[in-house]
């Protein structure tokens, strides 16, 4: 399966980086993409928890095809959301539980941001989605 | 100019975490081992473990013999006199959760049980539980602006209802060394019984349990370069016959029936099953170490880094201190900046700090804030891993801003 355009462009992106500095500030960049979200939509119910920074995840299936808009009170995070985002966009539940995410996290260079002891909740992200493709 | 600390090589972790690129700031989480430690587990570990208090072959015997070695080296360091005993638990948490157990039979509904606004919740939430078993109030003493307990306000709230007054010596997130004395008195003049949280005071700078008045002290022996899995109770005489045992099992009981039994006294009688005999030995060789260190220079190298810290953190711009530290740590945030952010930069740099609510959310949030970065010390540190800590600062702050 061929990555979206979207996800390519970062992983160029992520790729070329040489250093921390490099990625965080394109993690910053990336973050800015993330579409905004509403007050309405930044709710309790949508908040994913078990976080250092407040995340929300906010899901909708069209055909059968998943659709999230993120957001985070903390910019890098967001970075972290919006890379998540374009990899999983338009995908149905059943590719969405055959993607192996933290797999596309290590091409990008950031496995780091997954390893148990972070508490920046790109975790608790992709066990929310995992129980949303999971029909839970 | 630079300050070595004379000590840092008996610390071998520091120079492997070095070499990893890593400095280590966060002590007050837990502490790198001194090289007294490791070769005192492994004596131990390497001639012959044995279950203690047990065994008469001749392993048992030279484990025991060890075992209350360390009990009385514990005992010597805090000063423990023959009014008093050390018991051994698996932590400061467990030694806390033994006394709110160990009590619980005491207390009538109504009754009081003062903890104050900034404890760990390893301080807060076995009281907090203890008064929703039992119905009783839990009075929370209230903070004075420079981060310590409001005196004035602590000893019109601790009255002849108190039964408990349970309070840290040394606050883990602000620094502040707590005005023990004056409450502990007041409280034992009210009938209360008194516990001291020293998990975070025991490390910087000797504590006298006999000077200090209370009836309980607690700390973990991780924090204070020791190993982990082992805490320690003490506890004087009379306020330790009050306790019910909470845990059963082996070496506890004087006498075992399928359908009753009783218990020995304190401190085998809360000390159930096998204990952790190792870490006991390994504190053991830790304060026989740290009782060989020049104690003033320790307090001087160590009042010499937080004085560097605090100045490097107030020259700049955007940065609030929490509350007034007076030792060991400071906890920060950053004007516009998450902390989150800030704590993600310094980890790619590095640099080893804690971020979060650091096990004191109430306190956190009080502070109107859902996190900060702290940094802790520790008689290791130099006065290089600050700069390196600072240059990181600056460069992440300098991306984010």
């Amino acid at each position: 399966m061929s990555l979206p355009n979207a996800a390519q462009d970062a992983l160029d992106a992520f790729t070329a980086a040489s250093g921390w500095e490099q990625r965080a500030r394109l993690l910053m960049q990336w973050g800015e993409r993330l579409a905004p979200m509403t007050d309405e939509e930044k709710s309790d119910e949508q908040r994913v928890h078990g976080c250092e920074s407040k995340v929300w995840l906010v899901a909708r299936q069209d055909d059968g095809r998943w659709h999230f808009n993120a957001s985070s009170d903390a910019r890098l995070i967001r970075g972290l959301l919006a890379l998540l985002l374009v990899r999983v966009d338009g995908l149905s539940s059943a590719e969405l539980q055959q993607l192996d995410l933290p797999a596309w996290f290590t091409q990008l260079g950031l496995s780091r941001q997954l390893s148990p002891s972070r508490s920046n909740g790109l975790n608790a992200v992709l066990q929310r989605m995992a129980q949303l493709a999971a029909g839970a | 100019m630079f300050q070595p600390s004379p000590w840092r090589a008996d610390f071998p972790a520091i120079a492997a975490l070095q070499r990893q690129h890593q400095t280590y700031l966060d002590s007050a989480a837990t502490s790198q081992k001194p090289q007294a430690l490791l070769d005192a587990l492994s004596h131990y570990y390497g001639h012959g473990a044995a279950n203690v208090h047990r065994a008469q072959h001749l392993p048992g015997a030279l484990a025991t013999q060890a075992f209350e070695a360390s009990r009385d080296k514990v005992a010597a360091w805090l000063n423990v006199g023959a009014s008093g005993q050390i018991v051994f638990t698996h932590g400061a948490t467990s030694a806390l959760n033994l006394l709110a157990y160990g009590l619980e039979p005491r207390f009538e509904a109504g009754e009081e049980i003062a903890v104050s606004a900034l404890e760990h919740h390893a301080n807060l939430l076995p009281w907090q539980q203890l008064a929703r078993r039992r119905g009783l109030k839990l009075v929370i003493l209230p903070l004075a602006e420079n981060g310590q307990i409001d005196l004035d306000a602590a000893l019109q709230l601790i009255g002849p209802r108190t039964r408990v007054l349970a309070v840290s010596q040394l606050s883990n997130v602000l620094g502040s060394w707590q005005p023990l004395q004056p409450l502990l008195a007041h409280a034992r003049a009210q009938g209360a019984l008194t516990v001291v949280d020293g998990a975070q005071g025991i490390v910087h700078g000797r504590q006298d349990v006999d000077l200090l008045g209370c009836d309980f002290y607690v700390f973990s022996s991780h924090k204070l370069y020791g190993p982990d899995g082992l805490g320690v109770l003490y506890g004087c005489s009379q306020a330790l016959a009050l306790l019910r045992p909470w845990q059963f099992g082996g070496e506890m009981v004087q006498l075992a029936g399928y359908q009753e039994s009783s218990f020995r006294a304190a401190p085998l009688g809360f000390e159930a099953g096998t204990p952790p005999i190792a870490s006991v030995i390994g504190l053991g060789a830790t304060l026989d170490y740290l009782a060989s260190l020049d104690a003033s220079a320790v307090a001087e190298h160590e009042a010499a880094l937080h004085r560097h810290l605090l100045r490097g953190l107030n020259d700049r711009e955007g940065i609030r201190i929490l509350g007034q530290p007076q030792a060991a740590l400071a906890s920060f945030v950053v004007d516009g900046v998450h902390n989150a952010d800030l704590a993600h930069l310094l980890t790619e740099q590095g640099i080893a700090v804690r971020a979060g609510h650091h096990c004191a959310m109430p306190l956190v949030n009080s502070l109107g804030l859902d996190g900060a970065i702290r940094v802790s010390l520790a008689l290791y540190n130099d006065s290089d891993d600050l700069q390196r800590f600072f240059s990181a600062l600056d460069q992440a702050l300098e991306l984010l801003r």
